[in-house]
């Protein structure tokens, strides 16, 4: 998965949303902004059968980054605070979990104070303590969690840790008092994120005595209405009620309604699709295979939740290797590929929309604008994209010198990305290069093209927000910072470094603390910016869909974490 | 015909042209023939019924494309205009052989006009990597059978290791390592998208199940009258390989040609269709199942109609090989076959 920070608040950023008309419609279910419902104890029980293709890897919620996984921690892990249940754009709010409220924040933003709850026991009957919380925060750097470095690093004393992560110690960053239950949580500067970051699965609550490696397949005790009862990776993970879990925040950890959850492995979509179809499953994660796509939206149509994603498929060019190191090169790729045909590869008009810019549609800062579209330039853009202009792209081409040139496509081994490099190499093909597809298994494909040493010239992949703010995309993915030469752990695929455009990304997120709406108009400029520098060819932005069983009730969607698995009612 | 005057017919001339006048005589070599004909015309013809009949090129992307289907413009990818309007299907059969006669794929490309091409890629691997593995195979079963010591200890060794891997294991293993940086033999570079490089894997790996045999008989031979008499006579190892061996183990390979390149030929579909073989844009009969396999429920037929040309060519040349073996057998010939 691609998760990244928020540098905005969620209350806002929910307003923004509300405003701009992000939470649309889905072809069969409503995604209207609401609350989540009083629980009802008599449609509870039954098991609820989820199927995979693969299981995620390790269940440790501090380490594993995959919305497969994330899905499942909102029903068994708890963080001090979480994004809310509910549906629509009210899960993106962030609400008080295991804190009694959200922080007090003091000195400039830069101290958090927390009250712990009371009374709250893990899934092994153990109480949940403050050592636990403190201990918690160390582990995020003890276990190398992957957003260590990106999401708190801003905690004081994360510095040390990050060196020497094995002898972690948040001293002065996280102060407990047992006496008070209180927590405080001090920063090096103010962090409008924070909040969100303190609500993702990464900042959970585990016990103290937790391992201080990736604990793997070792189940770790949960708060939540579930815990885990056994985990094979290879075979299924089984979920069952928490006999300790009392509900303390009905937006924050609901009572859940199936006794168990089922998660079985090895199924291929195919197979997924037709099990939902029998009401042997509930639900399957991977994406619906193309040609059963109008068999589902046919005869199972009320069976089927769209919604929308704040996400992109968008292709990364390497800025500092031959041909992509000339702008020319990377704008005729730009002006070249045929957007709606992407689309049509990827399901149709029903499941994606072709865009050009690279903050998604509805998104904070976006900015209606293609600069890649025929009769458009980046200095002259039109609206939004309308179709490819092959002649200038391979007028480009040749401009810039790199005609004949080979390219490397590197993308993942399943078919969307596979039939999507096919058609990338076709176009390449077209406009002047000799290329050449290298699919390559999903597990590594995504950290394979973040790595420079691997020379990847131009790439196929996806980025989903943690947080809906500008700069978890612009920042994030193309920022100095988050480019490091030969590091598995370089999200700037592109390797792009504009110093001027940094400046601005800086001053963006400072603005952002005061005035969101102008913070927002700087974004939107950024963008802009960034895309007449072509460093990455954006190609549409895609939309969730569920395929449920007949037998499942209550589908409730998270723009956070996607459906809701504890609120499915199977009985 | 009478026992006597069979045998005249049977027993006259030399054993080469007799064994190809018991071959013409064979009604599963001319049927067999005759299919693997039609199927190696359409292969090599491939360039001529894309550019002057389908006018389309199969290995460029037509996801926009549209043609006339009974008077009206048709898109290529139809997007499904019933129910939620959900999934694009590549048009299926419209039986016209202008344009996509079997239909369309997921790219919008003419699946039959990839069919030919990929018959190209198929049959010239298939073809060259038996002809290697003959090659090899004849090479080392000569020199480990003929000189024998430590010459065949070491080489039989090396037969049994290679035959110690499934073939297509170790075919699957070379493949994936060699996919990507390709194969070098000090200035010799074979590029990761060469066809060469199945062609290698390919060879090799059913070195064994050839050489084996062949060093078999040429141990055989080793020990018979007219080799020792050769020896005797002081010819030399070169003479008596070329004179008194060859044309004895000649025979067996020419049993062998049909069933290797079949053998070659699902092997290279595999590779393919495992997508470790043939990589795009270029098409074998095998990526072509790989691509149909993702529409077998709307769309069949891209998967189903490189399965039939597979099964058809390689039942062809078994039964072709069949009756070479039997064309070639002194005994079966006895039995009046």
């Amino acid at each position: 998965m691609k998760r990244r920070p928020l540098f905005f608040p969620a209350c806002v950023a929910t307003a923004t949303l509300l405003l701009s008309g992000f939470i649309g419609t889905s072809s069969s279910s409503a995604t209207a902004s609401a609350p989540l419902a009083p629980y009802d104890a008599k449609k509870a029980g039954g098991t609820v059968t989820l199927v995979a293709a693969a299981a995620a890897g390790t269940l440790d919620p501090k380490v594993n980054y995959t919305a497969e996984y994330w899905q499942l921690y909102q029903a068994t892990y708890d963080g001090l605070l979480t994004f809310s249940y509910g549906s629509g754009a009210t899960t993106f709010n962030v609400v008080p979990d295991l804190a009694e409220a959200l922080p007090t924040m003091s000195n400039g933003g830069k101290t958090l104070t927390f009250k712990l709850r009371k009374g709250i026991k893990f899934s092994d009957g153990k109480p949940v303590t403050v050592a636990d919380v403190k201990a918690s925060f160390e582990r995020i750097f003890k276990v190398s969690s992957p957003t260590a470095g990106s999401f708190y690093n801003g905690i004081v004393g994360a510095d040390a840790c990050l060196k020497t992560p094995a002898t972690c110690k948040l001293d002065k960053g996280v102060v407990v008092d047992a006496a008070t239950n209180s927590v405080v949580i001090n920063i090096v500067a103010p962090d409008d994120a924070i909040l969100s970051k303190l609500a993702v699965p990464h900042a959970v609550i585990n016990p103290a005595s937790a391992p201080s490696k990736d604990a793997g397949s070792t189940i770790i005790p949960t708060t939540g209405a579930y815990m885990y009862k056994s985990y094979d990776s290879n075979k299924s993970l089984v979920m069952v009620r928490n006999p300790y879990f009392k509900e303390w925040n009905h937006n924050a950890q609901p009572q859940g309604y199936p006794d168990q959850i089922i998660y079985k492995f090895g199924i291929t979509p195919t197979a997924q699709v037709t099990a939902v179809e029998n009401n042997q499953a509930n639900w399957g994660y991977d994406p619906i295979p193309a040609d059963r796509l109008n068999e589902i939206g046919t005869k199972y149509a009320s069976q089927v939740h769209i919604n929308p994603l704040t996400a992109m498929w968008y292709l990364p060019m390497n800025v500092n290797l031959a041909p992509f190191n000339n702008v020319k090169a990377r704008q005729a790729v730009n002006y070249a590929i045929d957007r709606a045909a992407m689309v049509k590869i990827f399901g149709g008009t029903q499941l994606a929309e072709p865009v050009c810019s690279f903050l998604p549609p509805n998104f904070p800062g976006h900015v209606d604008y293609c600069g890649y579209t025929k009769g458009a330039t980046p200095a002259k853009p039109a609206k939004a994209w309308v179709s490819p202009d092959l002649e200038l792209a391979k007028k480009l081409v040749k401009e810039s010198g790199t005609a004949g040139q080979a390219v490397g496509i590197v993308v993942s081994d399943d078919d969307v990305n596979k039939q999507m490099g096919v058609y990338l190499q076709s176009v390449l093909n077209s406009i002047g290069y000799k290329a050449t597809v290298k699919p390559i298994s999903g597990n590594i494909q995504f950290t394979y093209i973040q790595n420079s040493k691997n020379k990847v010239q131009i790439s196929v992949t996806q980025w989903y927000q943690d947080y809906p703010a500008a700069s978890d995309f612009l920042d994030v993915l193309l920022g100095c910072a988050s480019f490091t030469p030969n590091s598995d752990s370089s999200i700037n695929m592109a390797g792009y470094c504009n110093k001027t455009l940094d400046a601005k990304m800086a001053k963006a997120k400072a603005l952002g603390a005061t005035d969101a709406v102008a913070a927002n108009k700087l974004w939107g400029q950024i963008d802009q910016e960034v895309m007449a520098d072509a460093p990455v060819a954006v190609a549409f932005t895609p939309k969730q869909l569920d395929f449920i069983s007949s037998g499942t009730k209550n589908y409730l969607f998270s723009l956070q974490y996607k459906m809701f698995v504890s609120q499915m009612i199977v009985k | 015909m009478s026992l006597k005057k069979n045998s005249e017919a049977i027993f006259s001339g030399s054993p080469g042209k007799i064994a190809l006048r018991s071959l013409r005589k064979d009604k599963r070599a001319k049927i067999s023939l005759a299919i693997l004909f039609v199927i190696f015309f359409l292969s090599i013809t491939a360039p001529l019924y894309s550019h002057f009949v389908a006018h389309t090129n199969p290995f460029q992307s037509s996801l926009d494309a549209k043609i006339m289907v009974n008077g009206v413009s048709t898109p290529v990818l139809e997007p499904s205009t019933t129910g939620l309007g959900l999934g694009v299907t590549p048009i299926g059969p419209t039986w016209n052989l202008a344009h996509y006669f079997i239909g369309a794929d997921s790219q919008g490309r003419d699946v039959l006009a990839r069919l030919f091409y990929g018959g190209r890629s198929t049959l010239f691997i298939g073809i060259s990597a038996g002809l290697l593995c003959l090659l090899l195979s004849l090479l080392i079963g000569i020199v480990a059978g003929y000189f024998r010591g430590w010459v065949d200890a070491i080489l039989s060794r090396v037969l049994d290791i290679i035959w110690a891997f499934p073939v297509y294991l170790l075919a699957i293993s070379l493949s994936v390592v060699l996919l990507t940086s390709g194969l070098s033999f000090g200035f010799i570079h074979i590029g990761p998208g060469s066809f060469a490089l199945p062609i290698f894997i390919i060879g090799v790996v059913y070195v064994p199940y050839i050489a084996r045999p062949i060093r078999g008989q040429v141990l055989a031979l080793r020990e018979s009258d007219f080799v020792r008499a050769a020896v005797g006579s002081g010819a030399k190892n070169s003479t008596i390989i070329f004179r008194e061996i060859l044309p004895n183990i000649i025979p067996s390979l020419m049993v062998f040609i049909p069933i290797i390149v079949a053998l070659a030929m699902l092997t290279e579909s595999a590779l393919s269709f495992l997508s470790i073989g043939v990589q795009p844009p270029a098409a074998s009969w095998g990526t072509i199942i790989n691509d149909g396999l993702e529409l077998l429920y709307t769309r069949p037929m891209v998967g189903v109609a490189p399965g039939i040309l597979i099964a058809l060519t390689a039942a062809s040349l078994n039964l072709y090989g069949d009756a070479v073996r039997d064309a070639l057998d002194p005994k079966s010939r006895t039995r009046g076959n």
